[in-house]
């Protein structure tokens, strides 16, 4: 899932310092799975904003509505009504729903009150980690199911380097060093040997590095 | 010949040689460039250029390589991938090549968070492998990655690093090996201060006959102080630095310790010229690049021969 994290509460104060009425707007999946952006944590934030405001002497009304998906047009549309009556909305959706927000309802502002962290899941409760960059061609079949490119903190393919240590990698001493989390599940596996085998350089042209990108699928287009 | 380096030639005459490394400046200052130049000058047969070490901005290795030719001494150009894309890591390898240098040493670079511009974007859009792989394709078949062919191409002499002491261990020889597969011809291996661990390597790189197939530098630093030493063995990626080393440089008084760390070096110098499968030695004297003249002669490595 897509992992995001609240901003700081300043932030957010200072993104809707001009408004009187916001909006804010939580996402039923993703970020309500990580505990970031769902329906208690749209209470919590507005509760949290009018208090911020209150002790500047300034008062807010703020609205709560949350979506079953902010990354689709069919739910977004359900907030219309709500949009109507605002003058700013706070999206506590990540990237893609504080853009689908604004894409769908040009006229008025959308502010992101979420950093999206990223493609990810949660290791243990409260602690959320790194699993996929969506590079656009997965090469998990060659690294025993273990991503490189997002698990080694310089995207090897060909690892580990030489500052892999115990481990863990050289950045970090909490961070498990991804190649040797493959080096271990491929001799788990029996597969030790494909580890000679040289990993060429890869085609960036399919991730983002080819520009925004674009799935189109001829056999479910109407 | 594949290159016709200094370097080369020398290790193909069967010469056990000694290389250096000398640390670009921080800015644009050539005299510091200059005066290190002096201390490697008749003292060792090549001297490795760093590329940004540690992430720390400094000359570029190209143009610090192209001073250090002027002045008459056969430069190593480090290069990371930590910073250039394949595209502008060929180019550079095209300058280089046509500013006089002749050795690579291809490397992936330390992570940009040890430096002083941790916000910076990386790129790694190569590893070291590949990037060994990408020169020798440049040398040996006078095209580049994408496949175009080579005006005038540049015949470097392919280095790399090794790290005996990183883990897993058994996956070091492996490594090794795959460098040697890209197509490596000498290696350079990360300090060497315990020595046990460096000889089973070696065992296991000559039970594969790897020393057979590329030149092993082995490398060593002299300790200046019971602090550096602390400081390398935990803050230092990859560094083993045993509890007898450190506890030898607090055996002696203070004053001495600088003496007692070069001492040191050169035993460790002498230890590996006994190991079979070694064809020189790296000296990485950091920020002490004086001590690099008396570590050699000591070492009795002195007079260097020709080429």
């Amino acid at each position: 899932m897509i992992i995001a994290e609240q901003k700081p509460i300043q932030e957010i104060k200072s993104m809707i310092a001009g408004y009187r009425k916001v909006l804010i707007v939580g996402c039923g999946t993703c970020v309500t799975v990580c505990m970031a952006g769902g329906e208690k944590e749209v209470g919590v934030l507005a509760s949290a904003l009018r208090m911020a405001c209150k002790l500047d002497g300034k008062e807010i009304e703020t609205e709560e509505v949350t979506i079953e998906r902010q990354c689709e047009w069919e739910f977004i549309d359900q907030l219309k009504e709500r949009i109507e009556e605002a003058e700013s909305v706070l999206s506590m959706g990540c990237g893609v729903g504080v853009q689908a927000i604004s894409e769908r309802f040009s006229h008025i502002p959308v502010y992101p009150a979420l950093n999206t962290m990223c493609l990810g899941l949660p290791e243990e409760q409260g602690i959320w980690t790194e699993r996929c960059v969506a590079c656009g061609d997965c090469i998990l079949d060659k690294t025993g199911g273990i991503c490189p490119i997002a698990r080694c903190s310089k995207g090897l393919l060909n690892g580990p380097c030489g500052g892999s240590s115990d481990g863990k990698c050289e950045i970090d001493k909490e961070i498990d060093c991804g190649w040797q989390l493959i080096y271990d599940r491929l001799r788990e596996l029996g597969r030790l040997e494909e580890l000679s085998e040289i990993i060429p350089p890869k085609d960036w042209s399919s991730a983002r590095d080819g520009g925004p990108r674009k799935t189109i699928r001829k056999d479910v287009r109407i | 010949m594949k290159s016709g380096s200094n370097l080369e030639r020398l290790l193909e005459k069967g010469e056990f040689v000694i290389t250096g490394e000398c640390g670009p400046p921080k800015g644009a200052d050539t005299e510091v460039v200059h005066k290190k130049a002096e201390f490697f000058r008749g003292n060792v047969d090549a001297v490795n250029v760093t590329d940004n070490q540690t992430s720390i901005v400094r000359m570029s290795s190209i143009s610090t390589c192209a001073i250090l030719r002027q002045l008459g001494l056969e430069p190593i150009m480090q290069m990371v991938t930590r910073d250039r894309n394949r595209i502008a890591i060929q180019s550079d390898i095209f300058g280089a090549y046509a500013l006089g240098i002749r050795n690579i040493l291809c490397l992936t670079g330390d992570h940009q968070s040890f430096g002083n511009h941790p916000q910076s974007k990386n790129v790694f859009d190569l590893d070291s492998i590949q990037l060994i792989q990408t020169v020798k394709l440049m040398r040996d078949e006078g095209c580049v990655l994408g496949g175009d062919k080579i005006q005038g191409i540049p015949k470097m002499f392919i280095g790399a690093a090794i790290n005996p002491f990183a883990t897993p261990f058994e996956f070091r020889v492996t490594r090794l090996a795959k460098k040697i597969k890209a197509g490596v011809d000498f290696v350079q291996t990360q300090s060497v201060f315990n020595l046990k661990r460096f000889e089973d390597f070696m065992n296991m790189a000559r039970d594969k006959g790897l020393h057979e197939k590329v030149y092993i530098l082995a490398g060593v630093t002299p300790l200046k102080s019971v602090g550096m030493a602390r400081y390398m063995k935990e803050h230092v990626a990859g560094m083993d630095i045993p509890d007898e080393v450190i506890d030898r440089l607090k055996g002696v008084p203070k004053e001495k310790c600088k003496e007692e760390g070069i001492n040191i070096c050169v035993e460790t110098i002498q230890r590996l010229r006994e190991i079979d499968g070694i064809s020189g030695i790296h000296l990485m004297a950091i920020e002490w690049e004086e001590m690099v003249p008396e570590i050699v002669k000591r070492a009795g490595l002195l007079p260097r021969p020709g080429v």
